[in-house]
């Protein structure tokens, strides 16, 4: 089947936000690239919030969500007004001494590796965030965090590759060979390399890849400019996000530039169904109410859900899979993939042109011991 | 009129009926359009039953209430956006 039109330096499947980083980095240093996407461009990453945040859980995570935080800042002026891009930052509310500490603990992190952080007392947290509850403790400010509209940043993405040497296709792989895909509507797209970024699905195409679906919720309210400034997390999320139980709900909210409040977060595991489970957004609502009580008094005018690939150690999987030839993987960053997509194409890149990258990626690596860094 | 409660709309004191909707009360005080949509349409009461949403004023700072499924109260402000 193959023709020199169905042969291409590069096959990635998935054109969500981390497939679409991918084909565009490829795309630009110039290899003829194809992107496969089975739904729409965007997928599960349509689901998410947006939040270009960097976290502390390991170094590896620090790494990775600094290093590509720092990529969307060097994209933000070729960002077109859709991608609604926003440096609000992030502000992680302490609810009590305990969470303070933690507050504390993250400057200390933060600082030693060069982000810079403030800690706002409560006559400072008000002053940002009038609408919070009264009692809270304080909060550490991460102005460098941000927040964008993912769909239209993965789109985004995908325009700039097509407009190097990347073409679409809107259909779904059915099998992965040594020389390239097996498509569904037919025929086959040969290369010599193949990059699966299917998000959940990559297990399906590339079997003992271990993850697990990790469902979430979020809830959009109508138009309340102004109301919140930063995103707002509770630091009990860190709990909650570290958890690995069945649910659990945190305070995660998110001002959009339409004035529009983005309210989360849930998380579930064992769930098949993509319906609105009723009590999970109860439990998402009372929390939110809880930080935010006017929030009672206002409309949601929708709520969805998504499914975020996870990994047992809480990290994505970049890199050379060990039982394939030609393949890749570039997959699993449960919740963290809009802000670390940019930095997973670039390293991956840099990986195929045996460039030394700007940070290691052997703690990504599909090979490595997921239950060591679990346990 | 007896039994009236007295209440603003956009700043401009009006008496209505006791029972009224506060869509009623915007309407007596001439206004049809209630709003504008997000791309600057005018939007008025269509269905008056609370399912369609183009009625919505902002009622003592609260944003979004739909007018045609609140009464009016003593003293309440009605804010149309321009």
């Amino acid at each position: 089947m193959s023709s020199n039109a169905n042969t291409y330096d590069v096959v990635i499947i998935g054109a969500g936000i981390v497939g679409a980083a991918c084909a565009r980095e490829c795309a630009r240093a110039g290899l003829r690239v194809a992107a496969v996407e089975a739904d729409y461009v965007g997928g599960a990453t349509s689901a998410g919030m947006g939040h270009i945040v960097v976290m502390d859980d390991s170094e590896p995570q620090f790494a990775l969500t600094r290093y590509s935080q720092q990529l969307w800042h060097e994209l933000a002026p070729e960002l077109p007004p859709d991608v609604e891009y926003m440096a609000c930052g992030t502000l992680w509310i302490a609810a009590d001494e305990q969470e303070m500490q933690e507050v504390r603990r993250k400057q200390q992190y933060y600082g030693a590796r060069r982000v810079p952080t403030e800690i706002l007392d409560p006559r400072a947290l008000y002053e940002a965030e009038p609408h919070l509850r009264p009692g809270l403790v304080g909060a550490l400010l991460v102005p460098e965090d941000l927040v964008i509209y993912a769909p239209c940043a993965a789109r985004f993405l995908m325009r700039q590759a097509r407009a190097h040497s990347c073409d679409l296709y809107l259909d779904r792989v059915t099998e992965i060979r040594d020389d390239g895909v097996v498509l569904q509507k037919g025929g086959t797209l040969s290369a010599g390399t193949v990059i699966n970024a299917a998000g959940t699905w990559a297990p399906e195409l590339t079997p003992g890849l271990e993850m697990r679906p990790r469902k979430g919720h979020l809830i959009i309210t109508d138009r309340y400019p102004g109301f919140v400034r930063h995103q707002l997390v509770e630091l009990g999320y860190l709990k909650s996000a570290h958890v690995l139980t069945a649910e659990s709900f945190a305070f995660n909210v998110q001002p959009r530039v339409t004035g529009q409040l983005l309210i989360g977060s849930s998380r579930q595991f064992g769930v098949e169904g993509k319906g609105i489970d009723n009590h999970i957004v109860a439990g998402m609502l009372d929390r939110a109410c809880e930080y935010l009580p006017e929030l009672a008094k206002m409309s949601a005018i929708r709520c969805w859900t998504g499914f975020r690939a996870a990994t047992a150690d809480k990290l994505p999987v970049i890199g050379k899979c060990p039982s394939r030839k030609n393949l890749y993987l570039a997959t699993g960053h449960e919740g963290l993939g809009i802000t670390t997509s940019l930095a997973t194409g670039r390293l991956l890149l840099d990986h195929l042109l045996h460039r030394t990258p700007a940070i290691p990626l052997e703690p990504y690596s599909p090979s490595r011991d997921m239950e060591v860094a679990h346990a | 009129m007896r039994d009236a409660v007295q209440m603003k709309v956009n700043g401009i004191a009006i008496r209505v009926p006791r029972g009224s909707t506060v869509a009623a009360a915007v309407l007596l005080a001439g206004r049809s359009a209630f709003r504008r949509s997000v791309s600057g349409e005018l939007r008025g009461p269509l269905c008056g039953m609370g399912i369609c949403f183009e009625c919505r004023v902002a009622v003592d700072g609260q944003l979004h209430v739909r007018s045609c499924q609140m009464l009016c109260r003593e003293g309440m402000e009605v804010t149309l956006s321009e």
